[in-house]
């Protein structure tokens, strides 16, 4: 079967939405992905989408972007901070207007918290600027803009696999994707096709990341030879579910809750003392792991206590409902009455699909793109978080770069493409067929788990030369024994196993390339912290890494950091 | 702690009917069933197959029937189970393998309310004003994650395919509710007809079943009111 649009979408989280509601309102756009729409893992983040309304307390777009350059340990691109944080405000007031259920102030705006490394008069103290509803905010502007979807002329393909892209001579044609329910092979023609595939979580052993986070068309990216940025920066949340990894927000901190050590004393003073518990994320977290190896996590354990009970009961149940329940159920703790025991879990991709600010996939560090290819939301690298994430800029991320991208890609001038070239569909039908025909004997679950133990073990918070040399080797063995991947299952119809043994295949190459990056790069920034480089070395490392794979060579090359007002500082809270 | 996991399967290339297969799986404290599904998938039978991604309650995926009620595999501890764990797809929906169902017609369902906000008012430079108290009313219903947890354990549902069911019903409300929507009449004449609201029986296997513990039949209640109010006549 072959299909044919104006735009192709694949993904169908907050970047893939947004992306498609845009290009609809200048052409047929499809969206594909491999769940249903509001199945994305968009709808697990909880904490808020930032924006300096100014709402409860004053506040600055400067403000906001300076916090965004800071919070990335400066390897931001100031340009595209710019843009986000210039979006910002729009952006959340058109998502009201959309019907976002946002919480609200006693005089009927937009309610706005605290949250990690926001601040105000440029680090002087915390600033609200997460605006938010309860801690459900994924979930509410994911169902809003399914909900616009069901107004515009999208056509939506719940439950198809992408396979392959269809890149040639520089331009994409579209893709080839596989009907979950039928086994069908089906070509998606497109004049432009936007990847909005979100995350990749699911490469660490503990992480926040849903089970469907295993960044496939990165894995086909880079496979195809084409470069992936900054791939050593992967952001680990503070405060994860004890053993489960499940997000607790930053909001539980914004809202008042503090760390808590094993000998009964918060600690983040030590470490910010400006804005403590509320530093960025990858500070908390390191700060979390020296506590817990120097011997005071709880009871000597792994993890530490978010205490909560100072927060007024009636605001743990009106603004953090969610937390309240995930504690109840899965640690069978009331928050209201007892600490939660917590500790970092692998949370965000800052690296990613190189792209510019319109979202134009790019195959060089100078800047030349892939014609008819986009990429937006955690995918993608535009790169606005630098070499770590602020919280509530990642749903901000998705919504305003997701739009931009839709917006240039519906506009792209030859709409229907020239069409597929022959034998894109066969190759596809080989890979699945060399798949299930495979009788190596490897289950693709080993593989999985042994990857992500390695990838917690040796790259997750703190990283060094042997640990990461050793991991290099590991995984090289690691993927020779994923060729011989089999599968039990050889149905055609709802072939799950088969989906596992693809995204496990992805997932090895993405350990690969993270690995690598995290060796080649001799400093610590950001959520990149090397225990033998300790410093951040602007004078060798104030650049973007391009990783990329040609003839089973790794090869690097960089990119400058357009710095236009902030001067690189030490960094310190 | 060993349980026992018997599943119902039916593979649709080889089975002419569905048929139980027993699993031994080992499940520690913290765990949750889908824990125990994933194990068995990875481990002793690839092709055993259910939906599944974020595992923590909030994408609404692996909505399945466990010890005869709709639930979430991932929000339903081991711990919380019997020895015996009996696993079935969904009631009510066309079965497509093992634990997988057909939700089209249960995302038809939720398309045909109007389910957007609809207001064509001129837009202010800000956002519209919504006090705590207004938004307060739609705090239940957005909360919905669209699992079918509630619609599949509906005994009105089970016997008229063409009834709207909770979910559907839920999102109406959600914006019949909202202070900012003027979809007024025109979606209440959606939800009145003979498969509509009125429809309902207040059996409450709903709510019982909402993994979100939404007031499910309190929102039909709500629509069955409004519809009556606006002169709208409900089923026949």
């Amino acid at each position: 079967m072959v299909h044919r649009f104006d735009t192709l979408v694949i993904g169908s989280g907050l970047a893939g939405l947004s992306a498609a509601i845009e290009a609809s309102l200048q052409g047929t756009v499809a969206v594909i992905a491999k769940l249903y729409p509001t199945r994305c893992h968009s709808s697990a983040a909880q904490g808020g989408i930032a924006a300096a309304l100014g709402n409860e307390e004053p506040d600055s777009i400067e403000w906001h972007v300076y916090d965004t350059v800071k919070g990335g340990d400066y390897l931001t691109d100031q340009d595209a901070a710019g843009t986000l944080c210039e979006d910002a405000i729009k952006t959340v007031i058109r998502l009201e207007h959309l019907g976002v259920p946002f919480s609200r102030t006693p005089q009927g705006k937009i309610a706005q918290r605290r949250f990690g490394g926001h601040t105000r008069d440029f680090g002087a103290a915390p600033a609200r600027r997460a605006c938010y509803s309860a801690d459900r905010t994924g979930l509410a502007i994911v169902n809003t803009l399914y909900e616009q979807c069901a107004k515009q002329p999208v056509a939506f393909f719940p439950e198809y696999h992408v396979l392959d892209l269809v890149i040639e001579d520089g331009r994409c044609l579209g893709a080839v994707a596989l009907e979950l329910r039928t086994g069908e092979i089906c070509a998606f023609e497109a004049g432009a096709t936007i990847i909005a595939t979100g995350g990749y979580g699911r490469v660490f052993k503990t992480t926040s990341n849903a089970m469907a986070s295993t960044g496939d068309l990165l894995g086909i990216l880079y496979s195809k030879g084409m470069p992936l940025e900054d791939m050593e920066f992967f952001q680990f949340h503070p405060t994860g579910l004890l053993g489960l990894g499940i997000l607790v927000t930053e909001g539980a901190r914004g809202e008042g809750g503090v760390l808590v050590n094993g000998n009964g004393e918060t600690f983040m003073e030590k470490y910010a003392p400006r804005i403590k518990d509320l530093a960025p994320r990858d500070m908390v977290s390191r700060a979390i792991i020296t506590e817990i190896k120097e011997g005071r996590g709880i009871g000597g354990n792994d993890y530490v206590y978010l205490d909560l009970r100072n927060v007024p009961r009636k605001t743990l149940e009106t603004r953090l409902p969610e937390i309240m329940t995930f504690s109840r159920i899965y640690m069978g703790v009331d928050p209201s009455e007892k600490p939660i025991p917590v500790a970092p879990t692998a949370h965000y991709a800052m690296g990613g699909i190189p792209t510019d600010r319109d979202g134009r996939v790019l195959i060089t560090e100078s800047g030349a793109a892939v014609e008819g290819l986009f990429a937006a939301g955690e995918c993608a690298c535009v790169s606005v978080h630098g070499a770590n994430r602020l919280g509530c800029n990642s749903l901000l991320d998705t919504v305003v770069f997701g739009r931009r991208a839709g917006m240039k890609a519906a506009a792209q001038k030859d709409k229907s493409g020239p069409g597929m070239p022959p034998g894109a569909m066969e190759r596809a039908r080989e890979t699945v067929s060399s798949l299930l025909n495979n009788k190596g004997g490897v289950r693709a679950g080993a593989i999985k788990k042994e990857l992500q133990e390695l990838m917690m073990d040796k790259c997750s918070v703190f990283r060094d030369d042997a640990g990461l040399r050793a991991a290099a080797e590991k995984i090289e063995t690691i993927r020779q024994k994923a060729g011989n991947i089999s599968i039990d299952d050889k149905g055609e119809k709802f072939n799950t196993e088969l989906l596992d043994a693809i995204e496990t295949i992805h997932l090895v190459n993405l350990g690969e390339a993270i690995v690598h990056s995290a060796l080649q790069r001799t400093e610590s920034r950001g959520a990149h912290c090397r225990q033998d480089y300790p410093e951040r070395d602007d004078g060798n490392w104030l650049k973007h890494t391009f990783i990329r794979k040609k003839d089973g060579e790794i090869h690097f090359s960089f990119k400058p950091v357009s710095i236009t007002k902030f001067k690189p500082e030490k960094r310190q809270y | 702690m060993d349980k026992t996991f018997r599943i119902k399967r039916f593979a649709p290339e080889k089975d002419n009917a569905s048929r139980w297969e027993d699993f031994s799986v080992e499940l520690g404290p913290h765990e949750r069933l889908l824990d125990g599904l994933v194990r068995i998938k990875e481990f002793t039978d690839g092709s055993l197959t259910f939906r599944r991604s974020c595992a923590h309650g909030m994408c609404g995926s692996c909505a399945m029937k466990i010890n005869g009620r709709s639930r979430l595999a991932c929000q339903t501890l081991a711990d919380d189970m019997p020895e015996l764990v009996i696993f079935e797809p969904l009631p009510a929906f066309p079965v497509i393998k093992d634990l997988v169902v057909d939700m089209e017609p249960f995302f038809e369902k939720i398309r045909s309310v109007m389910p957007y906000l609809v207001n064509d008012e001129p837009l202010p430079g800000r956002e519209r004003p919504q006090s705590p108290e207004e938004m307060e009313k739609i705090l239940d219903s957005i909360r919905c994650i669209l699992c079918a947890c509630c619609t599949s354990s509906c005994p009105v549902y089970w016997g008229d395919k063409q009834y709207l069911g909770p979910a559907a019903l839920v999102k109406a409300a959600r914006f019949v509710l909202d202070s900012r929507d003027r979809g007024g009449k025109a979606r209440l004449d959606l939800v009145s007809g003979a498969h509509g609201a009125a429809r309902c029986h207040s059996i409450y296997n709903c709510v019982e079943a909402c993994p979100r513990d939404i007031d499910v039949t309190r929102h039909i209640a709500i629509l069955k009111r409004q519809t009556l109010k606006r002169g709208l006549r409900g089923a026949r």
